[in-house]
């Protein structure tokens, strides 16, 4: 028997459409249009700016740990434009900006940021599941979803986030598995943002790529350049259309970066060089998005104050909001409370009364000038 | 004699061990040049390098899962899974094969492994990093569940977890890591597993707790000492399988009451069998019903609502003076 050489071979695509010297491969540019362009943009700008305010937030002791988006504001925006309400969004916890295009109220993801279990709720008919913080679990959830949009005859495209480091884990080649002998319509994104909290990509895969992985389960792998919003608009796009056109899944792997900590509980001195940072700091998705909408001449003035107005009156809101009644941590556990849960609802209800529980955390505490021990110890 | 934080004080641990026997090795997310995102493996890759201390790709299973190949040739890993709440990726690897291994060989082949994880809460996390998940372990044929209540005691456990010939399953509190400092003798120092230690001698009422709940023990003891003056003996269990039934079962031969303190939700966790076996072994002396002071039944209420949830002194006072009058 001799040795031959399988057909098909297989090939992995690079796209880059606008790259970090506002170079435009005016062929592939995706045809958006100016209204389009100007919500992409403005998101954008919102997802920076609020990022940097949730920093301060925490910073003050108002909010738990979290997960900046810096660096990946266009591998999120890029992707999640091109769906439609109808479809679904399956986040995992670094989502930040792809969860406000899709209508989480930024009050409600500071809520959820401030132990607030309320901040995980979905608005009512909302397609898009809570964060999901254990790493990569939600991707087999994505298929099943995909699964039965298609059962039920809806055209409904399901599009699942995750990281570089999730493609580690067993749920992720299982999900991506399922999706391919399913022929489902489900669109992964991994963020490829170089690091996994202090590993870096080369200790997580021995593979060139984590697009070629979709070739061994039988679907279409796409590397982009992820801090090209137009580029990962482009393969976004092209992915969804099959997806919906009962054409199966696609991986597409956004080359970006972290450009910040890990979690705000994170020191990345310990683990990588400033130099890296300030090289891909050169290649900042906003700088050169900006760089085209100026060209475009599509550029608002005041839409930074406009941004920051907003988040300004949702953080007044997260704010305001009452500190939470204990009681309710029982709510939502079953459709019906069971018996033994009615009694343990009863006895905390007895010791709030008599004034035995300890006060809940309000929304608010006081800045603190030094961060609180929990704050510093805790990571994800 | 240093005084160490728990952090630093598991680190003099594993840095002793890894000198006594070059057989042990470390697995697991961000332990080597991060040191792990508690720190407790800081600067162990530097000093023993990066084929003794492994940043392993992100994946609980096959943390564990290569950890039993490495224990079945004859190495002594001690894996770290960075939150007990991501180590149900790697249950299945736990309770399938690390737990089972020496009965399936029939004596033939073992896990002597560690597997580490913080637990518990009280440090404003987000969920899965507040959860205590003792239960599921102590439930598990084949293993023991051990769990420190302070720098001490946790260095010592842990030396004694990697000599151990059965896997061990050894949760770290993380409110605790930073809590305290205490005295650390500076040769290595074991404890033997599977002994319950008498934190605070008294004779009316026995408190039995553990990890992080011990200090609210202790605490709840000074209170009805000053304001009942009751006595309360405090038991840390250290251990939670094998359960030292018989240190518990003599103090509250001795006392007549407990009350049992854990973070774990309530139904099923390890206050259930430690209050079967004070009936089963001191059922006669009893002078009142064993009580419980634990977490509610719910899996996670967020850190603004944490407070309400974790049992408190007060909690601990309460019931120990309901036990006292009834
Ligand atoms: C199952 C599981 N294991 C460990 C963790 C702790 N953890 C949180 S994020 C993270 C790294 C994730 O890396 P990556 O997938 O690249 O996503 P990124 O954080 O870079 O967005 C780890 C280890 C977790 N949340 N879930
Ligand atoms: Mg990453």
């Amino acid at each position: 028997m001799p040795r031959t050489v399988l057909e098909p071979r297989f090939q992995v695509e690079y796209l880059s459409i606008l790259d970090s010297e506002g170079h435009l491969d005016a062929a592939l540019e995706p045809k958006l249009s100016p209204d389009e362009l100007r919500a992409l943009y403005r998101a954008m700008i919102l997802g920076r700016r609020l990022d940097e305010r949730m920093v301060r937030l925490q910073r003050q002791g108002r909010l738990g740990t979290f997960a900046p988006i810096k660096g990946q504001e266009a591998s999120q925006l890029g992707s999640v434009s091109t769906l439609r309400p109808t479809d679904w969004m399956v986040p995992s916890f670094r989502e930040t900006a792809a969860m406000v295009w899709r209508g989480w109220p930024i009050e409600k993801l500071l809520l959820f940021f401030a132990g607030y279990v309320e901040g995980g709720q979905p608005g009512e008919g909302q397609r898009d599941l809570p964060i999901a913080v254990p790493v990569a679990t939600q991707l087999p959830h994505a298929v099943g979803l995909a699964y039965a949009a298609q059962y039920r005859g809806e055209d409904a495209v399901v599009m699942a986030y995750f990281g570089d480091g999730a493609t580690s884990e067993g749920d992720c080649h299982e999900a991506l598995n399922f999706a391919g002998v399913w022929h489902v319509p489900v669109v992964f994104v991994c963020q490829n943002n170089q690091w996994a909290i202090s590993v870096p990509l080369k200790k997580q895969t021995h593979s060139k790529t984590i697009a070629q992985k979709a070739l061994a389960y039988g679907m279409p792998g796409i590397q982009v350049d992820g801090n090209d919003v137009l580029a990962v608009y482009a393969a976004a796009r092209e992915a969804v259309d099959r997806a919906r056109a009962g054409e199966g899944p696609t991986l597409i792997e956004c080359v970006t970066y972290r450009l910040g900590v890990h979690t705000t509980a994170d020191d990345p001195t310990k683990y990588r060089a400033e130099e890296e940072v300030k090289m891909w700091e050169q290649k900042d998705p906003l700088t050169r998005f900006t760089a085209y909408m100026r060209q475009k001449s599509l550029l608002e003035d005041g839409l930074e104050q406009q941004v920051d107005e907003e988040i300004a009156l949702a953080v007044e809101r997260f704010e305001a909001t009452p500190p939470p009644d204990p009681l309710t941590m029982f709510d939502h556990l079953y459709a019906e409370l069971p018996p033994h849960l009615v009694a343990q609802r009863e006895e905390l209800a007895r010791r709030l009364r008599e004034g035995g529980a300890p006060e809940p955390d309000a929304p608010a505490p006081t800045p603190r000038a030094t961060p609180m021990r929990g704050q510093r110890l805790t990571r994800r | 004699m240093t005084k160490l934080n728990m952090v630093k004080a598991l680190n003099l641990a594993l840095f002793q061990e890894m000198e006594r026997d070059p057989d042990v090795v470390i697995l697991g997310e961000d332990v080597g040049v991060d040191g792990g995102v508690f720190r407790v493996t800081d600067d162990l890759q530097r000093k023993f390098g990066s084929q003794r201390v492994i940043d392993s790709p992100l994946a609980e299973a096959a943390i564990i899962g290569t950890g039993v190949g490495m224990a079945l040739y004859g190495l002594r890993p001690v894996c770290e899974i960075q939150f007990s709440g991501f180590a149900f990726q790697c249950f299945h690897q736990i309770e399938n094969h690390v737990a089972r291994y020496r009965l399936r060989s029939q004596g033939r082949f073992a896990c002597s492994m560690v597997i580490r994880m913080p637990y518990g809460g009280g440090v404003r996390a987000l969920e899965h990093h507040t959860e205590s998940e003792e239960q599921f372990y102590a439930h598990i044929p084949g293993l023991k569940m051990v769990i420190p209540s302070g720098p001490r005691n946790a260095r010592a456990l842990l030396a004694a977890a990697i000599r151990d010939p059965d896997p061990v399953v050894f949760f770290e509190s993380k409110a605790l890591y930073h809590a305290a400092k205490e005295e650390v003798p500076p040769e290595s120092e074991t404890f033997p597993i599977g002994r319950a230690q008498v934190a605070r001698e008294g004779g009316d009422l026995t408190l039995v707790a553990y990890g992080a709940m011990l200090r609210v023990a202790r605490e709840a003891a000074d209170v009805l000492q000053a304001e009942d003056g009751v006595a309360a003996e405090v038991l840390d269990l250290l251990t939670i399988s094998p359960l030292d039934r018989e240190t518990i079962v003599a103090s509250v031969a001795k006392t007549g009451r407990a009350v049992v303190v854990h973070e774990a939700p309530r139904s099923f966790g390890p206050g259930a069998e430690i209050a079967a076996s004070i009936m089963e072994g001191a059922f006669l002396r009893l002078e009142a019903p064993v009580r419980r002071v634990a977490a509610h039944d719910v899996s996670f209420v967020g850190f603004a609502r944490e407070k309400a949830n974790v049992p408190d002194v007060a909690r601990v006072v309460a019931a120990a003076r309901e036990t006292l009058a009834f």
